[in-house]
């Protein structure tokens, strides 16, 4: 039972990292209508930058994971800018896309020619050992219950942003009609551009708490994540906040146990087997509205 | 009247298709005769050429159906593990040539069967769903893969996804797949000549595919769904034809793959995600529907990292940028007007020198 419940917790740690990638994936899929295959690499820029700052600079933590948001939001903001702004209306939906899969490309041979293949050891972000409950039986991480707090908090500053405030009305409006919102004097631009700053912010979080659990950073770190966060969107039924936060957490959950519990080579493919099961029942996910299609 | 001009140029653009594959193999072949070519660069021709196949095989896929799929590297791994599975068995029992040809077939068709039981739940779903359901199923089938133990011995087939002991296999048992270890000892019976056959087979079936009724068919739901559907066309039944198709011939280039490795392993370096969009990338740099771009693309930015080797350390940073700057310059509005423009201008001065 204990051993149950010590993974169902890091199940919804891991879960909640993915929910975070997720967020991100998801608004820029809803606004901007791309895959942004270059997310998960966001992550692993955000990763290596703490790193720089924290481990060898010796910094203080949470002053390294601010400078990384800033940095990964200019990233991100420079990305859109010089790279996926110009083929916004291209006549084809997959030049962007391959171009977003260059950006990835580029991200990670950058990262391995400055800071080579070999793996860094990364040094948690939070020096908190945790709790131990029922008399020792049960111990959580510091960095497990520092997850789940900081992507519920994200998920309510999120949800608040985009239906309270000015930017996040502007923002579901370019995501239900982009040329529509033109016409109502919106600055789609200006809208995408906060969005990919956004999305890339939370990769920066997310970074942070990825690496501070899985202690090992390759140029590859973000790739794999990356994915899965985006299968979690999908899950959730894509372009939706609280879907991407479920999707999340049945991936997390789902993932570490079966990794526990039936087989760790198999794990990846019962997540994918999931998404698969899911999608064939709810073809949008699980949140997702279903647009019909008129002629 | 348009109609025909335009069915001409295509049966003709087709030998062309043919003609360069065949003029470029003659070219390689004499190269490698003459001894003029590193055999660094000899060995780059197989997996150059099977990969082209892919392309072509995904192309069919993206250009002509439609529908983006990030999963063919998967369709690859079913056909690499299957021949290469026949192959081992029969090893020593027929003559090489026979057993690399029923190998071949069994890959063909175990992939298309693969391919069509993976359509049936995928071509449901719609767009960017569907291409990460696609990619979803790749990752399955390379995971599965990676995680199985196969052996035979007198008692039958053993399967295990724990370890080779959990085979329970009589001592003198023969371990086919070894899990991660993948599957060793595949004969080596496919080279370039093979693999340039095998490129032009896929171009003559998936070119006449597209010049056929069925194929014309594939391309109206292609180009409108709902009006297909509405003059009659069953809609389903020829997105699953062109998908097990496509499946089929990425299954081909896996049987070339397993029958050109000493070791095959199910890793994500050979099978995972990143070679389906590798081979994306070489559909849409040559043009998403021309299988002739596909062919070309393939070739040139297989060989381009390798190429620019002695950049070293560089290579892929150029080769990011190299595909970034294309896309752009290709594909962005804004350059595409520029362009026009362009030539527009020069067109124009090159009339009034001429009149003048």
């Amino acid at each position: 039972m204990m051993s149950f419940l010590t993974s169902f917790v890091n199940g919804l740690s891991l879960g909640s990292i993915y929910a975070i990638i997720a967020l991100g994936y998801t608004m820029v899929y809803g606004i901007a209508k791309m895959l942004n295959f270059a997310h998960g690499d966001f992550i692993m820029v955000g990763c290596y930058i703490i790193f720089i700052f924290s481990s060898n600079l010796g910094l203080n933590p949470v002053a390294a994971i601010l400078i990384a948001i800033v940095l990964c939001t200019l990233l991100g903001i420079t990305t859109e800018r010089v790279a996926y702004r110009p083929l916004r209306n291209a006549a084809s939906p997959l030049a962007v896309l391959i171009t977003a899969i260059g950006v990835s490309y580029f991200l990670e041979n950058l990262a391995l020619l400055i800071f080579g293949a070999d793996t860094k050891s990364f040094t948690s972000v939070v020096p908190w050992a945790g709790i131990s409950l029922f008399g020792g039986s049960l111990q959580i991480q510091g960095i497990t219950i520092v997850t789940i707090l900081v992507s519920l908090l994200i998920l309510i500053f999120l949800q608040l942003f985009v239906h309270k405030t000015r930017e996040g009305q502007a923002m579901l409006a370019v995501s239900q009609d982009r040329g529509a919102a033109m016409l109502m004097g919106i600055d789609v631009n200006k809208t995408i551009t906060l969005t990919f700053a956004i999305g890339s912010a939370l990769a920066a979080v997310a970074g942070a708490l990825l690496a501070s659990a899985y202690p090992s950073l390759t140029p590859y770190t973000g790739a794999m994540p990356g994915i899965k966060a985006f299968v979690a969107a999908v899950l959730g039924g894509i372009g939706s906040i609280p879907g991407a936060m479920i999707g999340g957490l049945v991936l997390g959950i789902i993932e570490i146990l079966s990794r526990t519990y039936i087989s760790s080579q198999l794990a990846d493919a019962i997540v994918f087997g999931i998404l698969v099961v899911v999608l064939i029942v709810r073809p949008t996910g699980i949140l997702g509205k279903n647009i019909q299609e008129k002629v | 009247m348009l109609k025909k001009k335009m069915l001409s140029r295509n049966s003709k653009g087709r030998f062309t298709t043919y003609g360069i594959v065949i003029a470029a193999w003659i070219i390689m072949e004499i190269f490698m005769r003459a001894g003029l070519m590193s055999s660094h660069l000899e060995g780059l021709l197989v997996p150059m050429t099977y990969y082209a196949i892919v392309a072509v095989a995904l192309n069919l896929c993206v250009g002509i159906l439609g529908e983006l799929s990030l999963g063919h590297a998967g369709f690859m791994c079913v056909g690499a593990f299957s021949s290469a599975l026949f192959s081992l068995v029969t090893d020593g029992v027929m003559p090489d040539g026979v057993r690399f040809l029923i190998a071949l077939v069994i890959g063909v068709i175990v992939s298309a069967i693969v391919g069509f039981l993976i359509g049936i739940p995928v071509l449901r779903l719609n767009g960017d769903y569907l291409a990460i359901v696609t990619l979803a199923f790749g990752e399955i089938i390379k995971n599965i893969i990676n995680a199985m133990y196969l052996g035979v011995d007198s008692k039958g087939v053993h399967i295990s996804f724990e370890s080779q002991m959990a085979l329970n296999m009589e001592p003198e048992g023969k371990t086919l797949i070894n899990g991660a270890m993948g599957v060793t000892g595949t004969p080596h019976d496919a080279n370039f000549t093979i693999a340039v056959i095998l490129l032009l087979l896929a171009l003559v079936v998936v070119q006449n595919f597209i010049d056929s009724r069925d194929g014309r068919a594939v391309m109206s739901i292609r180009d409108n769904r709902i009006a297909a559907e509405s003059i009659g066309i069953p809609v389903t039944k020829y997105k699953m034809l062109a998908f097990t198709i496509s499946a089929a011939i990425a299954g081909m280039a896996g049987v070339i793959f397993s029958h050109n490795i000493a070791t095959l392993q199910s890793t994500s370096q050979y099978f995972g995600y990143n070679v389906s969009i590798m081979i994306l990338v070489y559909v849409v740099l040559g043009g998403i529907g021309s299988i002739r771009g596909s062919v070309i693309a393939a070739v040139i930015l297989y060989l381009l990292p390798e190429l620019l080797r002695g950049l070293n350390k560089y290579r892929m940073l150029i080769y990011s940028v190299v595909l970034i700057a294309v896309m752009i310059i290709n594909w962005a509005p804004k350059a595409i007007e520029k362009r026009t423009a362009f030539f527009d201008s020069i067109r124009k001065g090159m009339k009034r020198n001429g009149t003048a």
